[in-house]
């Protein structure tokens, strides 16, 4: 089974937030980089485990500039086979979307995997514009896939339950909690990593058509009003009356 | 600027996310708009008091399939001349809108929070801790909503219910099986939640939180640690890691307030925390905070929320 990761660079999550050039762009400055959390607990981790049962291979492929190398060694040392970098700065979905779609266009692969969102752009598009280029089915928020033989059945948590859902491969596959576990990488995977190839290939031709203007930091909370535990009650009342939500 | 609005009413009544995403769509668009839906929910009439002139279903289509909805939402949107295809930020949202965006090459606005000002759109980046805005410079814009983001605004109007006559053809994803969750209320689209995390010592503790989320009409989450020891199931897990909530009342018991944590939960309106620690980082992001111990303090929100109900 040929399979598929998307992966992407994100500030780790305890990375302090700032904007520079007038709140147009996102303060990188002393900022370290991890693999998006989703991307690589759930859809790289559930990958290695289908090709580990199944036979195969796990090709990462991540859109950015020469700077995204250290996190895609990361994804390598945790397993994948091989990763594709292509060169060129993500702007907007579409845009990512477009240049994962023509690389990945005629390859075969039977699984595309990506992490439900990022956690910076929060976006939860780049999978699903993928799946509509390479004209592939694709279900979002999975939180388990299991494939047996050319099948695959999905599960996923919607409003007011979850949904099992049965699609024939090729797919492509957005991931959320529950799909797998987390891996830490062991030294041996990442000695392994550096040997591992990271093939750049150019970028293609593609569409801007979202672009963001500036950024903003949510206004300061102001005080938080302190009831004495002796008089807990107070708190429901206060949600009542004076909050007004509840 | 002639706009449509896809939303999900599969299921047995309107759900308030897609009358937030019809209200939104209207108020864009200045006008009556066209919403599209499938499937057979009865009364879509009724869409017509939250700005939509008429509804297109394509009826007897049940499917959990993006493409087939995608090629209704397009066929449409190309019938209406569209310029603004508005969908809500939902599982079936998120299978269609970023794939209609694709097919249009239009530019999309994953997870809007507020109606646009000028042609900038404000959404939620960084897990919540910041905002931006987004400016489309694309013929066609897809907007998708976040759940709480807009009032639904009620008017008298009815809307025609028109049916889809085009071919959707063939799904290629079946849904086999629902497993329906308990009774409580789905977390993304609760209005109170109450949240509980690993100050509450084991899963068998859980009880009181489950009593007052129900005398509140809440719905319960909890912190990932939660979660990753199986204390509570996983889509009750919310955060940076987990699901980002925006509900009107977020009320935590027992969780430290780590940035993660924070991440998932500071879009509430109003935070209460209770935590016997009194540095406990999550005071520093509530409206209304309880010095205490969680065992102590659960039996009196308890009871005053019973004193709550008996009188109003
Ligand atoms: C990459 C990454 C992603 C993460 N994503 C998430 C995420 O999405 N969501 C998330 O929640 N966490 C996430 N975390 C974990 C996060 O950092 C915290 O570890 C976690 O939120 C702590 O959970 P907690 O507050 O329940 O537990 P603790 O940190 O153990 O806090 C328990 C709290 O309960 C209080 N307490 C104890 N006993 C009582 C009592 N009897 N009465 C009242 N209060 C009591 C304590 O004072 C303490 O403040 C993530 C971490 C990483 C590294």
């Amino acid at each position: 089974m040929k399979i598929l990761v998307l992966i992407s660079q994100v500030p780790d999550t305890t990375a302090r937030i700032a904007f520079t050039n007038d709140n147009t762009s996102y303060d990188t400055s002393g900022v370290q980089f991890i693999v998006n959390p989703y991307d690589e607990w759930y859809a790289l981790v559930r990958g290695l485990e289908l090709k580990e049962a199944n036979g195969g291979s796990v090709t990462t492929v991540t859109v950015g500039t020469a700077d995204t190398e250290p996190t895609i060694r990361k994804a390598l040392a945790i397993g994948a086979d091989e990763a594709v970098r292509i060169d060129v700065a993500p702007v907007d979905a579409l845009q990512v979307a477009e240049q994962i779609a023509a690389f990945a266009t005629d390859k075969g692969y039977d699984l595309v995997l990506a992490g439900k969102e990022t956690i910076d752009y929060n976006g939860s598009q780049v999978a699903g514009m993928v799946a509509e280029l390479l004209d592939l089915p694709y279900v979002p928020l999975a939180s388990k896939l299991d494939i047996a033989g050319a099948t695959a059945t999905v599960e996923r948590d919607v409003a007011g339950g979850v949904e099992v859902l049965e699609v024939q491969l090729p797919l492509v596959v957005s991931a959320s909690k529950g799909m797998a576990e987390q891996r830490i990488p062991n030294m041996r995977g990442i000695m392994a990593a550096r040997t591992k190839p990271l093939n750049v290939v150019p970028a293609a031709e593609a569409d801007h058509v979202a672009a963001t203007a500036r950024f903003e930091l949510p206004p300061p909370k102001g005080t938080c009003k302190m009831i004495p535990a002796e008089d807990a009650g107070q708190l429901i009342e206060l949600l009542h009356s004076e909050a007004k939500v509840i | 600027m002639s706009t449509i609005v896809f939303i999900d009413t599969r299921g047995k009544k309107i759900p308030k996310a897609a009358t937030e995403a019809v209200t939104y769509a209207h108020q864009l668009s200045g006008g009556p708009v066209t919403a599209v839906t499938f499937g057979d929910a009865t009364g879509l009439e009724a869409l017509g008091a939250y700005g939509a002139g008429k509804v297109v279903v394509a009826r007897g289509v049940n499917t959990v399939d993006g493409q087939q909805l995608t090629k209704l939402v397009v066929d449409v949107a190309s019938d209406q001349d569209a310029k603004n295809v508005v969908c809500m930020h939902d599982a079936t949202g998120r299978s269609v809108a970023p794939r209609v965006a694709a097919r249009l090459k239009a530019g999309h606005v994953a997870g809007a929070i507020a109606l646009p000002e000028g042609d900038l759109i404000k959404r939620n980046v960084f897990s919540g801790k910041a905002r931006s805005w987004v400016k489309v410079s694309s013929p066609v814009r897809v907007i998708s909503l976040m759940p709480n983001s807009i009032a639904p605004e009620q008017g008298e109007r009815t809307a025609t219910v028109e049916e889809y006559s085009g071919d959707l053809g063939e799904p290629r994803i079946a849904l086999k099986e629902v497993r329906k969750a308990g009774e409580g209320i789905p977390l993304p689209e609760a209005e109170i939640v109450v949240s509980a995390g690993r100050g509450m010592k084991g899963p068998e503790n859980w009880g009181p939180i489950e009593e007052l989320a129900r005398l509140l009409g809440a719905a319960t989450a909890c912190s990932r640690p939660v979660a990753d020891m199986h204390w509570r199931p996983h889509h009750e897990h919310v955060g940076q890691t987990g699901i980002a909530i925006r509900p009107n009342c977020y009320i935590a018991i027992g969780i430290s307030g780590a940035i993660q944590h924070l991440a998932g939960v500071n879009q509430s309106k109003v935070i209460a925390v209770i935590n016997k620690d009194p540095e406990a980082p999550f005071f520093k992001a509530a409206d209304y905070g309880i010095v205490g111990d969680a065992f102590e303090v659960l039996p009196k929100l308890i009871e005053a929320a019973k004193k709550l109900n008996a009188e109003h």
